[in-house]
C-alpha cells in the first residue's frame, strides 16, 4: 500500500472522500494530476489553517510600516497579530514613523456588539490621530463586525474627508473564505483600488522593480534589495515588507513586477499589468540557482547589455564568496530527505534550495493555496468557483487611460516570452519528483502518519505541528518564522539557511534521549545458593 | 523602538493600544488542556484555535492540541449547529479523545448558537462527553475564558453522591506546569489527599522521549472531576481567577471553599501552606519551614541590591497581585501596576497592599489598562525595573530599563514554564532573578574604577 492510501485509509468513508481529492502521488506520467484545493476544511479536523482576518491585516496589510493598522473588533485578533510574524521594518528616513511595534484595537466590548461598534471606531480613529497624526490608517475587521453591519467603508470613507489623510476599510471577518487566501484577496483589492497609482513620483532609473509578494520576514526583503541594488536594479517597493505607503502609490510608476509569493499578490501583478501596463515576472530568490535564474530573467526582461554584464559579474563575485560554505553543508546534507508544509509559495520555492544542497523532498504541500499554485496557470480557467469563494470580490480593472503605459512593443514582449516566462507561473508540481506526495491543506493527523510512513530527515512547517513532529523524532523547522534566524532569501540567506538546517540535524541532544538504562539492564540479580 | 509614544497622556476611551490582555477562547483551551485525554474545542473560525494554538505553542514550546467548528460565512448566517454536529463527530472519530470541551468564539455568540441545545442533539460515541462553556471574547478577558471552562466542567461534570471523598480539591488559577508541580509537591509534602483541577502539568512541559503523545499522561482525570462534587473543600489559589468556579462547586454539589491570593510571595504561600495544614489537620513539616527559612534568609542577605527600588508590574490580575506583595515584602517600591482584565477589584486588592506597605502615595495601579499607558507612566517618571510578559522587552528597550519576565505570555524564552514563581521555592526564583537583573545593571553602568568583583 502506498503511502496515500496508508494514510486515507483511517478515515470514515465521509471524510475519505474529501481528504482524496486533496492528496497526490506524482506517478511520472508527466502529465499534471488534479488536485482540489482551496475548499473548506472539515469541521472538527485539526487543520492548520488561520482565517481572511490572518491573510489581509497578518500577512498584507500589516507590514505596511508607516500607517497605523485598527483592527476593529474583540481584542484577540489585533493581540495575536501583533509582532508575531517577523515582519522587518526600519524607517526609510530619520523621522519617519515606523508602527511595526505597535499595536492597535478597538477592543470592542459586549455594548458594542449589541449596540454597533461604528461610534467606537471613530473615536478610536480620532485618538489616533491625535496621538500620532498618521498619514494613513487601515481598518481591519474580524468576525463579529460583519455580522452585526458595521459600516466600516463609510468610517473609513469619513476618516478621509474629516482629517484629509488616507484611510481604507478592509471587511476581512474571519469567517469568509475557505482560509487566509480570502484576506489576501481582499487586502489585493483595497491595495488596488485606494493606494496603487494615487502619487506620480518619476522613477530615477529605468531599471526599476517592485517586489511583490514579499513580506521580509526575518529581513528576507532587505537581501533581495540588497543584490538587486549591486545589479543596478531599484526597488520601488516591495509588497508589503518594509513598504511605506508613499512608495506603495508611486508603485505603478515601476517597470516591472517581481512576484515572490504568486498566492498572497497574484492579484495584484494581473490587474497592474491591465491597468498600467507592468509586465510581471514570477522570480524565486530562495536558493543559489534561483537567485541566480531570477537575476537572469531580470536581465533578459530589460535586455540592456550593460546590466547583463553587471547580473554577470554580481553571480560570479556572490559565488566565488560562498563556494566553500555552500560545499560544506552540501556534504552535510546531501542525500537527507525533507517534508515540507508552508503558506502558498515557499513549499515550492524552499524545495530548490533544499535541491541545490542534494535534499530530497518526499512531500510538499501548501496551507491556502489554489490549484494554479500546484498545477500552473494554464488551469485557471478550468477552476470552479464554488460558494465560499463567490462571496470574494473578483475585481476587474481597465487601462489607465492616462497612466497605461506599454513597457515594451508587441515584438519585444514576444521576443522576451520566448526566453522568459513573463506573466506566467508553471505552478509547485512539474518541480517535484516522481513519486513524491502534494498534500493540500494538511492536517495535524496527516502530518502525524506522513511523518512515521515516510520517515523525512527534517519537516519544514508552522509553530502548531512543530513541537508534535520534533516529539516524534523529526528534526522540525519553522519556515512562517525561520525559527528566529533568517535571512533565507538569495546568497547569504541561502547559506544561513544551510547553516541552520546543519545545526538542527545535528545538534547533540538527538543522540540522548533514550536513556541508558533503557538499553542496558540495571537490576542486579544474585543466582539462588550463591554468597 | 516604540519611538512614537509621546510623554504627554491622552486620555483614551476606545483606542486600545499594546493590549494587556487577550480573548476568553485562549483561556478556555488552556484550562481544557488541563484534563486529561480531553480535546479543546473551538465554535467558530478556524482562525481563532489557529492563533490560540501558536500562542500557546509559543509560550510553552509544546504541542497544544485543539479542534474547531471551521465556521464558513455558511455557517455564520445559518448557524453552526451542523458544523458542531460534524465537527465533533470527526473529532471523535480521528483523535478520539475521551471528552471534548467546547468553547465558544465572538463569530458563534454573536450570531447566538445555542450550544445547550446543539450539544443535546450531538449523537455522541458511548462513553465519551462533549461538555461547553461560553466565552465570547468581547467580555472579560482570557482569565475569563479560563473560570468560565472550568466552570463548564463543573456544571456538565462534578456530581454530589451524598459521600465525602477525604480529598481536598484545588484550584490552581492560571499557571505553568512548573507552578502546578510546586502546589502538588508541597500538598504532597503536608499529606493532603487532593484533586488538582486543572492540572496542564505533564500535558504542557511532556518530555522527549522517543514517541509523540497527543494526549499525555497528565492532566485531571474525569472521575476526578466528577469527584469534586465529593471533595471535603476546595482551596481556591487565585482570587480573581478562580472565584466563580468556586461558587459554582458550591453552588451545585454543596462543596465549601477558601480561596486565597496567588501564592506568589511569603506571606500569600503562608495562607496556601496554613490552608493546606487545614485540610490535613497536621502540622507543617520541617522541610517547609527549610524552604520558607531559605526564602527569607535570601531576601535578608540580598536586599542591599533591591531595597528602595522601583518598579513597574503588569500581566494577568493574579500574578500581578502576586508579584507586588513579593516585591513589596522585598521592599521595592512598585510605581506601577497594571492589568489589562477589566474588573474593579484588582484595583481594591492593589491599594489594599499599598496602604499594607504605606506606598499609596508613591505608586498607581490600573485596571482594563494596556501597555501603552504604562509607557506613558514610565517615560513621565522611569523606573528602576519592569516584571511581566514579553511585551514588556518593548518598553524595557526603549527605556532602557532592566526587565525580568514572569507571567504570560513569554514567547521570547526557553524553559521558563517548567520552573515555578510561586510558593517559597519560586519566590527564591524570582528574588534572584530581580536581583540579577538589577546587579547586571550596576556591572553594566558603573565606571571602572567602580566595578567590583565582590558585590
Amino acid at each position: 500500500m502506498d503511502a496515500k492510501s496508508m494514510v486515507l485509509e483511517q478515515y470514515s468513508a465521509r471524510v475519505y472522500k474529501n481528504r482524496k481529492e486533496h492528496i497526490l502521488t506524482l506517478d511520472g506520467s508527466g502529465e499534471i494530476p488534479v488536485i482540489a484545493a482551496n475548499a473548506r476544511s472539515i469541521p472538527g479536523i485539526i487543520t492548520e489553517r488561520g482565517c481572511c482576518y490572518a491573510g489581509c491585516k497578518g500577512v498584507v496589510v500589516g507590514p505596511i510600516k508607516d500607517v497605523i493598522t485598527i483592527t476593529h473588533g474583540p481584542i484577540g485578533c489585533g493581540f495575536y497579530s501583533w509582532g508575531t510574524r517577523r515582519n522587518q521594518a526600519k524607517a526609510t528616513k530619520e523621522g519617519e514613523p515606523v508602527f511595526i511595534q505597535y499595536m492597535f484595537s478597538t477592543d470592542m466590548q459586549e455594548p458594542d456588539i449589541v449596540f454597533g461598534g461604528e461610534k467606537k471606531l471613530r473615536q478610536a480613529i480620532k485618538e489616533a490621530v491625535d496621538i500620532f497624526h498618521p498619514k494613513a490608517i487601515m481598518i481591519c475587521s474580524t468576525c463579529p463586525v460583519g455580522l452585526i453591519g458595521d459600516d466600516v467603508q463609510a468610517v473609513a470613507n469619513e476618516t478621509e474627508k474629516l482629517y484629509g489623510i488616507t484611510c481604507l476599510a478592509f471587511s476581512c471577518e474571519g469567517y469568509k473564505g475557505v482560509s487566509q487566501s480570502a484576506g489576501h484577496h481582499i487586502a489585493n483589492n483595497g491595495v488596488m483600488k485606494h493606494i496603487i497609482g494615487t502619487v506620480d513620483t518619476p522613477l530615477e532609473n529605468p531599471f526599476t522593480v517592485n517586489i511583490l509578494g514579499e513580506y521580509n520576514i526575518g529581513g528576507d526583503g532587505f537581501e533581495q534589495i540588497r543584490i538587486l541594488n549591486k545589479c543596478g536594479i531599484d526597488v520601488r517597493t516591495s509588497f508589503t515588507g518594509d513598504a511605506s505607503i508613499d512608495d506603495l502609490k508611486s508603485a505603478h510608476m515601476a517597470n516591472l513586477n517581481l512576484v515572490m509569493c504568486h498566492r498572497s499578490i497574484n492579484y495584484i501583478a494581473e490587474m497592474m499589468e491591465t491597468k498600467y501596463g507592468i509586465p510581471w515576472l514570477k522570480v524565486n530568490f530562495i536558493g543559489v540557482d534561483g537567485t541566480c535564474q531570477s537575476l537572469r530573467d531580470i536581465g533578459k526582461y530589460f535586455g540592456d547589455q550593460g546590466l547583463i554584464d553587471r547580473i554577470e559579474a554580481v553571480i560570479a563575485e556572490e559565488l566565488a564568496e560562498l563556494a566553500e560554505e555552500r560545499a560544506y553543508y552540501r556534504s552535510k546534507l546531501s542525500g537527507k530527505t525533507a517534508a515540507l508544509y508552508v503558506g502558498g509559495s515557499r513549499s515550492h520555492h524552499y524545495q530548490l534550495l533544499l535541491k541545490d544542497f542534494g535534499v530530497k523532498t518526499l512531500l510538499a504541500g501548501y496551507e491556502f493555496a489554489h490549484r494554479d499554485d500546484y498545477e500552473g496557470r494554464d488551469v485557471i480557467p478550468t477552476i470552479k468557483e464554488d460558494a465560499d469563494g463567490k462571496n470574494i470580490e473578483h475585481m476587474t480593472v481597465e487601462a489607465d487611460p492616462e497612466k497605461f503605459r506599454a513597457r515594451l512593443t508587441p515584438e519585444q514582449l514576444e521576443a522576451v516570452r520566448k526566453e522568459v516566462p513573463l506573466s506566467d507561473y508553471a505552478g509547485m508540481i512539474p518541480d517535484m519528483a516522481d513519486g513524491s506526495v502534494v498534500v493540500d491543506d494538511l492536517n495535524h493527523y496527516e502530518t502525524e502518519a506522513f511523518t512515521r510512513i515516510l520517515k523525512p530527515d527534517i519537516f519544514f512547517t508552522g509553530i502548531k505541528d512543530k513541537y508534535a513532529i520534533q516529539k516524534s523524532g523529526t528534526l522540525c523547522r519553522q519556515l512562517h518564522s525561520y525559527d528566529y534566524s533568517g535571512p533565507y532569501a538569495g546568497f547569504k540567506g541561502a547559506m544561513k539557511f544551510g547553516h541552520d538546517v546543519v545545526m538542527g540535524l545535528f545538534t547533540p541532544c538527538w543522540g540522548m534521549i533514550n536513556p541508558p538504562w533503557k538499553n542496558r539492564a540495571t537490576i542486579r540479580a544474585h543466582v539462588g545458593g550463591e554468597n | 523602538m516604540l519611538d512614537l509614544t509621546p510623554k504627554e497622556h491622552v486620555e483614551r476611551t476606545a483606542l486600545r493600544i499594546n493590549s494587556c490582555k487577550t480573548c476568553q477562547p485562549v483561556g478556555a483551551l488552556y484550562a481544557a488542556l488541563g484534563v486529561h485525554k480531553c480535546l479543546p474545542y473551538s465554535h467558530g473560525s478556524q482562525g481563532c484555535v489557529a492563533y490560540h494554538r501558536t500562542f500557546l505553542t509559543r509560550h510553552f514550546k509544546e504541542p497544544a492540541m485543539a479542534s474547531t467548528s471551521s465556521f464558513t460565512e455558511g455557517a455564520s448566517v445559518f448557524g453552526g449547529g451542523s458544523n458542531l454536529k460534524q465537527g465533533t463527530k470527526n473529532a471523535f472519530d480521528i483523535y478520539d479523545p475521551d471528552i471534548i470541551a467546547v468553547h465558544t468564539t465572538c463569530l458563534s455568540e454573536t450570531i447566538g448558537d445555542d450550544l445547550n441545545a446543539f450539544i443535546q442533539d450531538l449523537d455522541i460515541p458511548e462513553g465519551k462527553l462533549v461538555i461547553h462553556t461560553n466565552t465570547p471574547s468581547y467580555v472579560g478577558s482570557h482569565i475569563d475564558g479560563y473560570f468560565n471552562m472550568m466552570c463548564g466542567f463543573i456544571r456538565y461534570l462534578a456530581k454530589n453522591t451524598g459521600k465525602k471523598n477525604g480529598k481536598t480539591a484545588i484550584f490552581p488559577g492560571w499557571s505553568n506546569p512548573g507552578d502546578l508541580r510546586e502546589f502538588k509537591r508541597l500538598a504532597g509534602l503536608m499529606g493532603v489527599s487532593y484533586t488538582m483541577f486543572p492540572d496542564q502539568s505533564g500535558v504542557m512541559d511532556a518530555p522527549m522521549s522517543d514517541h509523540f503523545e497527543f494526549y499525555p499522561d497528565g492532566g485531571t482525570t474525569l472521575p476526578e472531576i466528577v469527584g469534586l462534587g465529593d471533595c471535603e473543600s476546595v482551596i481556591g489559589l487565585g482570587e480573581l481567577t478562580v472565584t466563580e468556579p468556586c461558587e459554582q462547586l458550591k453552588k451545585k454539589c454543596k462543596v465549601a471553599y477558601e480561596v486565597i491570593p496567588y501564592p506568589i510571595g511569603v506571606e500569600n504561600t503562608d495562607r496556601f501552606i496554613m490552608a493546606l495544614a487545614a485540610a490535613a489537620g497536621c502540622e507543617v513539616p520541617y522541610a517547609i519551614e527549610e524552604e520558607r527559612g531559605q526564602l527569607i534568609d535570601l531576601m535578608l542577605d540580598a536586599h542591599i541590591w533591591f531595597s528602595g527600588k522601583s518598579c513597574a508590574v503588569f500581566g494577568d490580575p493574579d500574578y500581578v497581585l502576586g508579584i507586588t506583595a513579593l516585591v513589596l515584602e522585598m521592599g521595592m517600591i512598585p510605581k506601577y501596576v497594571l492589568t489589562g482584565t477589566p474588573g474593579s477589584a484588582f484595583h481594591q486588592k492593589v491599594n489594599a497592599l499599598f496602604e499594607q506597605y504605606n506606598v499609596q502615595d508613591q505608586c498607581t495601579a490600573k485596571e482594563f489598562g494596556d501597555l501603552f499607558d504604562l509607557h506613558q507612566w514610565v517615560k513621565e517618571s522611569p523606573v528602576d525595573l519592569l516584571i511581566g510578559s514579553s511585551y514588556g522587552k518593548q518598553i524595557a528597550r526603549a527605556e532602557d530599563i532592566p526587565f525580568v519576565r514572569a507571567g504570560f505570555p513569554v514567547l521570547d524564552r526557553y524553559g521558563h514554564p517548567l520552573f515555578p514563581i510561586t510558593c517559597y521555592k519560586g519566590a527564591m526564583r524570582l528574588v534572584e532573578q530581580i536581583a540579577n537583573a538589577l546587579m547586571d545593571r550596576v556591572d553594566r553602568d558603573v565606571p571602572d574604577e567602580e566595578f567590583d568583583i565582590i558585590m
